[in-house]
């Protein structure tokens, strides 16, 4: 096993733990019922954009099923799958955005958050109230209220937890070519 | 600190179960559960579960919390289902018992109530069993046991890493929370929600950057022990099956089995007394 793929499993690790602690202390509450403000999503974001889509598919997996075993309600599977298709989606397009290269300036915001926004459509829009109709057999209505309010709110704490965080690693990574030899 | 797993060390005969026997009674037992809206089945889910609860030893007050949560969150999406589908049942079911009129030409109908009542009993038939694993599987097992039952190693690691961590990362994010606070950072309600959403941010930084270091730690820690060498390896935590481990496996499984059959032999996963 390369030294990458140790690194990758403490990322999930940890990243899971941090979405958890995240989602579980940090929630504000909004009017739609079984819907919190998460910023959760921006560490997601955050870190798929920094290891890739393997560690944002399986953090965002383990940290959402931690989260909905610790409340005992048991696991809602339809948005943790959600969930964990965000950060894969995220994650897949990491290239776009390397944050690991130091640099994170409007160019790249703007990618980051094209990505995140087209993601979360996917994951709320689509994938969550799918699932829910055809694991739980509700109303399609309500699930599609239920994953657009949870989706726009999603997309905007992404936009600015995500992205200022992105700003802030790349900014204590050393730039590409800042060092130079002596002449 | 809050016990967040809520792991509760008693003797009972549902403790001495191995970790990976209550995962796999927990997959199919919920899978029973998810697959029908077949109501005999459904009554005698909760009742079997309620006699479980009763041998664990798991007093109904150790779960108060969890469980009134569960049930406002049980009620909160009935009521939801209901407005925004008053006549839902009536699609599922295929017959019409009109009761009682509602608003925009709507009727209050049987088959509705039939359908929330199925509702509350699946709630029933899988709460019960989702406490009973919290409570009585230690955490760390939990993560030995994905790997027997299958998951591969390093995820299963990866789970073990999370649990062992979100107490630190918790106590990390107190301490920076009110570090901030004391330089003037405000978080509550008195604040617009961007601001609100700036400043946990700048608490979210100092524990970014600390992660990220924290990663590099324990990856070359476990990369000088070697981590990952071997296909397979060994948990501390795990335990042989015994005879009792077995029996419960396969109680479960003819839950599922009886779930699946019930809706294979009438066709449909639904279940009326009009039909």
């Amino acid at each position: 096993m390369k030294n990458s793929a140790v690194k990758s499993i403490v990322a999930i690790g940890i990243g899971a733990a941090l979405f958890f602690v995240c989602g579980r202390f940090i929630a504000i509450p909004c009017p739609i019922p079984n819907v919190t403000i998460n910023i959760q999503y921006g560490v997601l974001a955050f870190l798929a954009a920094a290891f890739g889509p393997i560690v944002g598919l399986l953090a965002g997996l383990i940290g959402h099923a931690l989260i909905d075993f610790s409340w005992g309600w048991g696991v809602w599977w339809s948005w943790v799958f959600a969930t964990a298709i965000f950060g894969l989606i995220v994650g897949a397009f990491k290239k776009l955005y390397d944050v690991d290269k130091g640099e994170f300036g409007m160019k790249q915001i703007v990618r980051f958050n094209v990505t995140q926004l087209i993601a979360h459509i996917i994951a709320w829009g689509i994938v969550a109230p799918a699932l829910d109709i055809l694991m739980y057999a509700e109303p399609a209505s309500k699930v599609f209220l239920q994953g657009l309010v949870a989706g726009a709110s999603n997309i905007v704490t992404t936009a600015i937890v995500g992205t200022i965080l992105c700003i802030a690693y790349a900014a204590a990574k050393p730039k590409k070519g800042s060092l130079k030899e002596e002449q | 600190m809050q016990n967040l797993f809520n792991y509760i060390a008693r003797k009972s005969p549902i403790h001495e179960l191995t970790g990976a026997t209550k995962l796999v009674c927990l997959i199919l037992w919920t899978f029973a559960t998810m697959m029908t809206y077949d109501t005999r089945i459904l009554i005698a889910l909760p009742i079997i579960a309620f006699i479980l609860f009763g041998i664990s030893k798991i007093r109904l007050s150790d779960v108060k919390f969890m469980l009134g949560f569960t049930l406002v969150f049980m009620v909160l999406n009935n009521i939801l289902v209901f407005l925004f589908s008053p006549e839902h049942g009536v699609g599922l079911y295929g017959t019409c018992h009109q009761l009682l009129p509602l608003w925009g030409g709507k009727y209050l109908t049987a088959e509705q109530l039939w359908y929330h009542l199925n509702l509350v009993l699946k709630y029933m038939s899988s709460i019960p069993i989702i406490l009973l694993f919290v409570c009585t599987t230690q955490p760390s097992e939990f993560a030995a046991s994905l790997n027997k039952i299958g998951v591969k190693y390093s995820i299963a690691y990866s789970v073990s890493l999370a649990l062992r961590y979100i107490p630190d990362i918790q106590k990390e994010y107190s301490e920076i929370s009110k570090a901030q606070q004391a330089r003037g950072v405000e978080m509550s309600k008195k604040v617009s929600l961007v601001k609100r959403l700036k400043a946990a941010s700048s608490i979210l930084i100092p524990m970014i950057i600390m992660s990220m270091d924290r990663i590099e730690t324990i990856s070359n820690a476990m990369e000088l022990r070697g981590f990952g060498k071997n296909k397979k390896r060994t948990w501390y935590m795990a335990r042989p099956f015994t005879a009792k481990d077995i029996l419960s496996m396969v109680f479960c499984g003819l839950l599922l089995v009886l779930s699946i059959w019930s809706n294979v032999s009438r066709g449909t996963r639904f279940w009326s007394p009009w039909m």
